[in-house]
């Protein structure tokens, strides 16, 4: 399995509400909520942390949950975001992705 | 608002999140509008280091949408430095100027920083009219240049019309000057007392035939409900009234910094809560007194609107109301709308 990396998309306007992120996508406008296990990967998304270590450090422990499955359905989630333009992918390093 | 929009105001209704900031960064401007509620061109302005840090304690206390307003914002030689910083700090930021200082080196800086979108101020699509409410020559050229110049590069324009009677009737023109240069349109149907509270503005009103059009036209978002002093994403935190409903957002979701610091509830809604540069603006938010007072007045808790048969057809503006002297009392220009759209007098206009 190659690495992958993700970063958040340079327009996204977002912030944390208590348990979920607000994510704003500001070239269509559209405003969407993240859940408490994608806000955790939202976060972390600086473009240089391996996916992998994400899952793994940031999802697998404190959700409890088995890693192949965590990976998969993250990877799911990311390649969806970034059809929408929210997030940035790519199997090496990005630039942090700011903000 | 979506259901995720009115979701999401909810949630940060219940946190005490202050969702909406309208951060004002200079009161000069060298347009001398006859409408303008400024009075004061030359107070006190926050340096660029207060206000990266006012920025950084915002983003702590969960606001997410910020309209970074004026005055003329263009008139700060940092106004980049202070968006950069917002947007660093992952803040949706609207814009709002004249768009008469702004080149074509301002446009595409604002694209490259992903501004949410830059409301832009015209009042008629006649260059005469416009310039005659700005008392600048040549300001309409210029700002419909600046909106050209900013869809040229791809930034999200939405020109802004604030209704006056010398254009009352040709709104529908503005709207589609709007559409031809590729830009949002949004009509604002009142004129509003200036902050010191003096009515001499309010003249300037539409009369009551041209607000009861504006308020049945479809294609318009000036309905009752729609608060146009408030950044966009608290407009329809005014639900229909209920008996235990809030007022509106301004205070609770929602509040205005001007350029010198000072706190309050909306910029058309001058109860100061406390300054900026004298105390954390996290403390000012959850504990001011007027704040509170604010906060905890209820649609029950207004002796007169609550009793009112157009309860449900109002869109009573606390500020308004506070600015003609009772923070619980009636506006008299929201019955006025009230009247021109319903045709019948509520009770404050018939005393």
């Amino acid at each position: 399995m190659s690495e992958l990396y993700v970063a958040r998309h340079p327009a996204a306007a977002w912030r944390r509400l208590e348990d979920e992120v607000i994510v704003m996508a500001a070239q269509e406008s559209w405003l969407f909520t993240l859940n408490e296990v994608a806000a955790e990967i939202w976060e972390a998304a600086d473009g240089r942390t391996p996916l992998a270590s994400i899952v793994r450090d940031r999802i697998c422990e404190k959700f409890e949950v088995d890693f192949e499955q965590a990976y998969r359905d993250a990877e799911e989630l990311l390649r969806a975001l970034a059809e929408r333009g929210i997030v940035l992918l790519s199997e090496t390093p990005l630039e942090a992705g700011t903000p | 608002m979506s259901g995720l929009m009115e979701r999401v105001t909810q949630k940060a209704l219940a946190l005490g999140v202050p969702l909406s900031v309208h951060l004002d960064l200079t009161w000069r401007c060298h347009l001398s509008c006859i409408h303008c509620y400024l009075t004061e061109r030359n107070g006190r302005e926050l340096t660029t280091a207060q206000l990266v840090r006012l920025l950084e304690e915002l983003a702590e206390c969960g606001t997410l949408f910020l309209l970074v307003s004026g005055g003329e914002v263009f008139l700060r030689p940092d106004f980049f430095e202070i968006v950069e910083a917002a947007r660093e700090l992952a803040f949706s930021v609207r814009v709002k100027t004249s768009g008469t200082l702004l080149d074509d080196e301002a446009a595409r800086r604002l694209a490259r920083l992903h501004v949410a979108g830059v409301d832009v101020s015209l009042y008629s699509h006649r260059p005469e009219v416009h310039d005659a409410v700005t008392r600048l020559e040549g300001s309409f050229a210029r700002t419909v240049e600046a909106v050209r110049r900013l869809v040229a590069y791809g930034v999200k324009v939405r020109v802004v019309q604030v209704l006056m009677r010398m254009a009352e009737g040709e709104y529908s023109r503005v709207r589609e000057l709007a559409a031809e240069l590729g830009a949002e349109y949004s009509l604002d149907p009142t004129v509003t007392p200036r902050l010191d509270g003096s009515r001499s503005v309010v003249r300037l009103n539409a009369s009551h035939a041209a607000w009861r059009k504006v308020f049945e036209d479809p294609e318009l978002d000036a309905k009752p409900e729609h608060c146009p002093l408030s950044p966009e994403p608290q407009e329809a935190a005014q639900t229909a009234p209920e008996w235990d409903s809030l007022p509106c957002s301004a205070g609770h979701t929602s509040c205005y910094i001007s350029p010198s610091g000072d706190v309050y509830p909306c910029v058309q809604f001058p109860l100061a809560l406390g300054n900026v540069t004298e105390r954390p603006f996290r403390e000012i938010w959850a504990d001011s007194p007027a704040a509170r007072r604010v906060r905890s007045i209820r649609v029950a808790d207004l002796p007169i609107c609550r009793s009112c048969e157009f309860l449900n057809q109002c869109s009573r503006c606390p500020g308004l109301a506070y600015m003609e002297g009772d923070l619980t009392g009636p506006s008299r220009l929201n019955c006025e709308q009230v009247f021109a759209r319903t045709g019948r007098r509520p009770a404050p206009l018939a005393e």
